[in-house]
C-alpha cells in the first residue's frame, strides 16, 4: 500500500498541514490527543474534505483540489474501526457484519463472511442484539464489519482506547491475525507506544497538526525513552512456562527468565521497563533479583540526558536505561561486557 | 351523550383532515429536518425561523396569509382557479391550514430524533460503502423513527384542534368544512346546545387519549426493538 498525502485543513483555530508519503502494510499514526490524527483519518477516508491539496492511494487520486477530484467516501473503499465500536443499534450482529459486504461489488468480494466469522469467533454472537454485547465483543464485531466490506485500506482510529488493559491485549491478536490472514493494509492511529510497537512497522508522528517525523516503532520508543514515565518498553512474548518455587520459568532464547506473574499455559506477552534493569560491571556474587545475565553492549543511544543500552543476552535483545553519569562511571561502550539484573516481579503481564 | 348526523360528519372530517395533513407534511418534514441537522448551507437560520414561524404566530394570522395566497387573487389561488381546482372553503383548505400550523411541531420532533444519532454511525455507514441516500434510508430513517412517530402524533393532535386558521380559509360549513372544534364553536354560541357541545368535547377528549396511548405504545415498542 502506498499513500501519498499533501493536504491542508483548517478547523476553527486548528490547522492540519500534512505532507507525507508512506508505503507498507502496517502503518502507525502516532501523536498526543488533539494533534490532528483523527482529522487526518477523516481526510483520508473522505468524510472530511481538505481545504486544498491532494491524496493518492496506490497512485489512484482520491482527492485533488487542483484537478477538482473528490471521491465520495463510499467509493474509496477505506473502512474505519472507531474508538467506540459504533455498531448500528437497530440491526442485529449479523446485519451489522454484512452491512459493508452487501454494498461491496461482487468482483471485490475477496473475504467470505464464514471465514471471517470463524477467525474472529463471532458465531455465538450472530443472533444477539448489539446492545447485549460486552465492550470487547462489540469491538470484534466492528472489526469484522470493516473487514467484510473488503476494503483496500483499513483505518483504525484508537480502536483499543475504550477497552481496559486485559481486553485490549485480547483484541490485539485478532487485529493482527485478520490483517495477516486477509492481507489488508492498515493505518493504526494511537497515542500508546505499546500498541505502536505491537501493531505497526512504520510510523508517522503527528504533532500540532503537522507530520514531524517518519520513523519505526523502535526508533520512536528510543526517542521517547526519557520523557515516557515507563522508559523504553521491552516487549517479550514468552511461552510454555515451568513452575519453579512459585515462579514461572520461561525459555527466552538460550536463557531462562523467572517471572512472578505468569500465565499457567500458552503464550504470554510481558512488558519490561528499561528502568527496571540494573547493570553491573562485575558479577555481583549474591543478589536478590532472580534474573542475572551476562551480556554484551550491542548498541548505545541518547535520549535527553539518558543513555539507552541495547544489551545482547546470547542473541536476545533488551534495552536498559541509565543516566549519563552512570554510563561514564561504568565506562560502558559498545562491546563491553555487563551483568544485567532483573527482578522477577518487574515483568508486567499484558496478555 | 347524543351526536347528530352532522356531528358524526364533523368527527370523520376532523380525522380525515388531520390524517391527510400529517401524511402530506411527513416527507417534507423529514427532508427539512435532515437538511437542518446534517447539511451546512447559507440561509439555514432564515429557513429555521420560517419553519418555526407558525409556532409563534397566531393561527388567525396564518389563516389570513393562506387566504391571501390561495384566494382567487393570490399567487397560488390564481393558478389553481385557472386549472379548475377550488381550494378555499373546501376540506382541502382545512388540510393546508392544519399542515401549516402543525408543521413546526413535526420538524422539531424529527430534528430532535436526528440530532441524537451519533455522527460516527453515519460515518461508519458511509465508509462501509453506503452512498448518502443509502445511509439516509438504512441508518438515519430507522434511527429517527421515534422522532418521526412523536412528531406525527403531535402534529395529528394539533391538527385535530386546529381552529383559527381553518375557520378563515375553509370557513365553517356544516358537512363540508366543519371539523369538531368548529362545530363546538357553533354549539357554544347558542345557550340551548350546551349538552351538544359537551358531547363533542367528550369525543375530542376520547380521540386525544387514543392518540396519546398509541404514541406511548409505539414509543415503547421502538424502545424494545432498539434494546434488542
Amino acid at each position: 500500500m502506498n499513500l501519498r498525502i499533501d493536504a491542508e485543513k483548517k478547523q476553527g483555530s486548528f490547522l492540519l498541514q500534512v505532507n507525507a508519503e508512506v508505503s507498507g502494510e502496517r502503518i502507525g499514526i502516532f501523536g498526543p490527543s488533539g494533534s490532528g490524527k483523527s482529522t487526518l483519518m477523516h481526510l483520508i477516508s473522505g468524510l472530511l474534505q481538505p481545504d486544498r491539496g491532494e491524496i493518492y492511494l496506490n497512485n489512484e487520486c482520491l482527492f485533488s483540489s487542483a484537478k477538482g477530484v473528490n471521491r465520495s467516501p463510499e467509493r474509496r473503499r477505506i473502512a474505519i474501526v472507531f474508538q467506540q465500536a459504533m455498531l448500528f443499534p437497530h440491526l442485529s450482529v449479523k446485519a451489522n457484519l454484512l452491512y459493508g459486504y452487501r454494498r461491496c461489488r461482487t468482483e471485490n468480494r475477496r473475504i467470505r463472511p464464514d471465514t471471517l466469522i470463524n477467525l474472529l469467533k463471532l458465531q455465538p454472537l450472530l443472533q444477539r442484539g448489539v446492545e447485549n454485547l460486552s465492550g470487547g465483543e462489540k469491538q470484534r464485531v466492528a472489526l469484522g464489519r470493516a473487514i467484510l466490506a473488503n476494503p483496500r485500506l483499513l483505518l483504525m482510529d484508537e480502536p483499543l482506547s475504550a477497552l481496559d488493559d486485559a481486553l485490549r491485549f485480547q483484541i490485539i491478536p485478532y487485529l493482527r491475525s485478520v490483517s495477516e490472514e486477509f492481507r489488508i493494509p492498515y493505518l493504526f492511529i494511537s497515542h500508546s507506544m505499546t500498541e505502536m510497537q505491537l501493531m505497526t512497522d512504520h510510523i508517522l508522528e503527528i504533532e500540532n497538526g503537522r507530520c514531524i517525523d517518519e520513523t519505526t516503532p523502535d526508533q520512536l520508543a528510543r526517542k521517547r525513552m526519557a520523557q515516557s514515565p515507563k522508559g523504553y518498553l521491552n516487549l517479550l512474548s514468552l511461552a510454555a512456562p515451568v513452575k519453579q518455587h512459585g515462579l514461572f520459568a520461561y525459555q527466552w532464547g538460550k536463557n531462562t527468565l523467572l517471572v512472578s506473574d505468569g500465565k499457567e499455559v500458552g503464550e504470554a506477552l510481558f512488558e519490561l521497563s528499561s528502568r527496571e534493569i540494573i547493570l553491573f560491571k562485575k558479577h555481583p556474587e549474591a543478589i536478590s533479583a532472580r534474573n542475572l545475565f551476562e551480556c554484551t553492549v550491542a548498541e548505545m543511544f541518547e535520549s535527553e540526558g539518558r543513555v539507552g543500552i541495547v544489551l545482547s543476552v546470547e542473541g536476545e535483545k533488551l534495552v536498559a536505561e541509565i543516566v549519563r553519569s552512570a554510563a561514564e562511571e561504568l565506562m560502558i561502550s559498545v562491546g563491553s561486557t555487563l551483568f544485567a539484573a532483573i527482578k522477577a516481579s518487574s515483568f508486567r503481564k499484558l496478555a | 351523550m347524543t351526536l347528530t348526523p352532522e356531528d358524526i360528519v364533523a368527527i370523520w372530517l376532523s380525522l380525515k383532515v388531520a390524517l391527510t395533513a400529517t401524511a402530506l407534511a411527513l416527507p417534507f418534514g423529514f427532508a427539512l429536518a435532515w437538511l437542518i441537522v446534517f447539511k451546512k448551507f447559507r440561509g439555514k437560520v432564515a429557513l429555521e425561523v420560517l419553519v418555526n414561524l407558525p409556532l409563534t404566530l397566531p393561527p388567525v394570522v396564518i389563516g389570513f396569509f393562506l387566504l391571501l395566497l390561495l384566494g382567487k387573487n393570490g399567487w397560488i389561488g390564481k393558478v389553481l382557479d385557472a386549472s379548475g381546482i377550488p381550494i378555499i372553503f373546501t376540506w382541502k383548505a382545512a388540510v393546508i391550514a392544519s399542515a401549516t400550523v402543525g408543521f413546526p411541531l413535526l420538524v422539531r420532533s424529527i430534528r430532535l430524533g436526528m440530532e441524537s444519532i451519533d455522527q460516527q454511525l453515519i460515518e461508519a455507514s458511509r465508509s462501509l460503502g453506503a452512498a448518502w441516500y443509502d445511509t439516509l434510508a438504512t441508518i438515519i430513517l430507522p434511527l429517527s423513527m421515534r422522532g418521526i412517530m412523536a412528531g406525527s402524533s403531535l402534529m395529528f393532535a394539533r391538527s385535530l384542534g386546529e381552529f383559527g386558521a381553518t375557520i378563515i380559509v375553509a370557513g365553517n360549513i356544516p358537512g363540508i368544512t366543519q371539523t369538531i372544534p368548529l362545530a363546538i364553536y357553533d354549539y357554544a354560541s347558542s345557550p340551548s346546545s350546551v349538552t351538544m357541545a359537551l358531547s363533542l368535547c367528550l369525543v375530542s377528549v376520547l380521540i386525544s387519549v387514543v392518540v396519546l396511548v398509541v404514541h406511548e405504545l409505539l414509543g415503547k415498542k421502538l424502545d424494545r426493538r432498539s434494546a434488542l
